[in-house]
């Protein structure tokens, strides 16, 4: 793998950039593999990533139905917290913002990790109440937090209205300082040409039709293009696509597939330097390095597997930051999408066993996977590797639905992020 | 936007005078503490979720307020059809959609 550095630019720079090498390669699979992941989005890299480097499994292939990362990776907009109410989740989410913390240079990519801080608005009694509780358990769990009342969150955000004359006043808000965002392709890219140089096999624009099922254990993959794939083990990490895998195992899931929808609008200058999000009224906005502003609430109602959703919920969305901020009502949206998400009933991922032997899952992450992309793909790869599950998954079992063993996290994750 | 028709209101009205409330014709076990927790779980939580045709359960929250069936393709979104509770869908996937 070429070394990516600022010399190495200069370098390339006298051969007017035309003599980069390929990012990864483009192979024909094998007839056989360790292991099989599916689904190449950001979870799917990454647990294919460190299935190689850190567990030494370095013959596997990622089956991927379009191009890397075009699934909810590239449609996601980027907020990477780990303020998460429960030890369970707690755990999971702030072990990922630890591997964020040196991705770039683990990755040698720049996935432009910027820690701009994320707050978490309150505008009712009982938010400040939440609030204070989740700051608390947040602190216990050694995670940064904050709580901080109107006036602080409003040096903070100058342009928002903190007023009183709004409807929904803000009270005040918790503040994780080592919250922030991602460049979401970045992530995907960079973990996919790591997972190549450790010899992974990216395999693109193929479709997993069916599993192999012999003596109900999974020994491989059916696919559009290359026809059968053989695997010692089967990791499914297809986001909004996980029930349809999962009858092809022949269970059901306790997963919704909903649209989520996202906007962003031209590029203005610089005028919000961190996340701000909220529950109450409902939306969440931010601002990219390009300038745009990236806005985004909840998920449409039905079931969908369009990537597209219906007007009315961006309509909401867009009502809820211009009551935060009416110096955004008259900035044009440039773009609006969906993605296609697995919501789960307790509004957390499921990473598990299954009832087909060597067949395992990782999904459920719903509107806010993102932001555990690193930490997902790592304790995925160990379990894979293990045929296992690592302890900081084994609460997230999809058979907690069976013995009420739920990690509620609708709190921390009430709006769709 | 969906525009639905409601079989109580015999109209078509816009999608935001709607809430769907999820899959269809689950049955409540008849006698819950006879059910094992896996049958309960499976119950509370477990869908089809499938993508395709889907039978869904629907209010007229801001109209008549009375619930319906209905199925609609969830890849295209396009309503195949509207019928009342009690009722079986007239359109339904080839049956081999079980495996
Ligand atoms: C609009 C929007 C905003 C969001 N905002 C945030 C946010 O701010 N912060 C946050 O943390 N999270 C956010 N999320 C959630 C986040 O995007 C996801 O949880 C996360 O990206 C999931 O990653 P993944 O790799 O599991 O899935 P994906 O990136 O969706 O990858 C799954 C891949 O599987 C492939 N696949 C599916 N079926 C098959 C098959 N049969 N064969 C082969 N391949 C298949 C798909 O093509 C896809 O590329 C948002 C999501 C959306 C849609
Ligand atoms: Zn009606």
């Amino acid at each position: 793998m070429q070394h990516y550095s600022g010399f190495g630019l200069i370098k390339h720079s006298l051969s007017h950039h035309e003599n980069w090498q390929r990012a990864w390669r483009n192979p024909t699979p094998k007839k056989k593999y360790d292991v099989i992941v599916i689904g190449g989005g950001g979870h799917g890299l990454a647990t294919a990533y460190y299935l190689a480097k850190e567990f030494g499994v370095t013959n596997v292939a990622v089956i991927e139905k379009g191009y890397l990362g075009g699934g909810n990776t590239a449609r996601n907009t980027t907020i990477v917290r780990s303020n998460y109410l429960w030890d369970e989740a707690a755990h999971l989410y702030e072990h990922a913002m630890k591997l964020w913390e040196g991705l770039s240079q683990d990755l040698n990519y720049n996935v432009m990790f910027s820690q701009r801080g994320v707050l978490n608005l309150g505008h009712t009694l009982q938010d400040m109440r939440d609030i204070q509780r989740r700051v608390n358990a947040n602190r216990l769990n050694g995670i940064d937090g904050e709580v901080l009342d109107a006036k602080q969150v409003q040096e903070l955000v100058p342009h928002m209205d903190c007023s009183a004359n709004t409807r929904y006043p803000v009270l005040g808000a918790s503040w994780q300082p080592r919250a922030g965002v991602a460049r979401h392709d970045a992530v995907a890219w960079g973990y996919a040409r790591g997972a190549d140089a450790h010899g992974v096999d990216l395999i693109q624009q193929t479709a997993v039709t069916d599993l192999i099922i012999e003596d109900g254990a999974c020994v491989g993959v059916k696919t559009d293009r290359y026809g059968e794939i053989r695997a010692d083990r089967v990791g499914s990490v297809v986001a909004g696509n996980s029930s349809v895998i999962a009858a092809m195992g022949g269970f059901e899931l306790p997963l919704e597939s909903h649209p989520l929808q996202a906007l962003v609008s031209e590029p203005i200058k610089p005028i919000l330097d961190t996340v701000v999000m909220s529950n109450h009224v409902h939306g969440y906005v931010s601002q990219s390095d390009k300038g745009d502003l990236v806005i985004g609430a909840g998920i449409d109602g039905y079931n969908g597997y369009g990537q597209r959703g219906s007007f009315p919920t961006i309509e909401h969305t867009l009502q809820a930051i211009v009551e935060l901020f009416p110096i955004f009502s008259r900035v044009r949206m440039n773009r609006q999408w969906g993605g296609v998400v697995d919501t789960c009933p307790d509004a957390c991922p499921i990473l598990s066993e299954t009832p087909v032997k060597n067949l395992f899952f990782n999904c459920g992450w719903g509107t806010g996977g993102f932001k555990a992309t690193p930490g997902s793909g790592h304790v995925f790869a160990a379990s894979l590797a293990k045929g296992e599950m690592h302890p900081l998954a084994k609460p997230f079992s999809m058979f907690r639905f069976h013995n009420g063993a739920l990690v509620d996290e609708h709190g921390a994750a009430g709006v769709a992020h | 936007m969906l525009h639905i028709y409601c079989p109580h209101c015999c109209e078509y009205r816009e999608e935001e005078e709607f809430h769907v409330k999820g899959q269809a014709h689950l049955a409540r076990p008849l006698d819950p503490e006879a059910c094992s927790d896996k049958e309960w779980g499976e119950y509370l939580y477990f869908r089809k979720n499938p993508r395709g045709l889907h039978h869904e359960l629907w209010v007229h929250a801001a109209g008549c307020r009375k619930f319906f069936n209905v199925t609609r393709d969830t890849v295209s979104y396009e309503i195949k059809e509207v019928y009342l509770i009690g009722e079986k869908p007239s359109v339904v996937a080839a049956s081999v959609s079980a495996k």
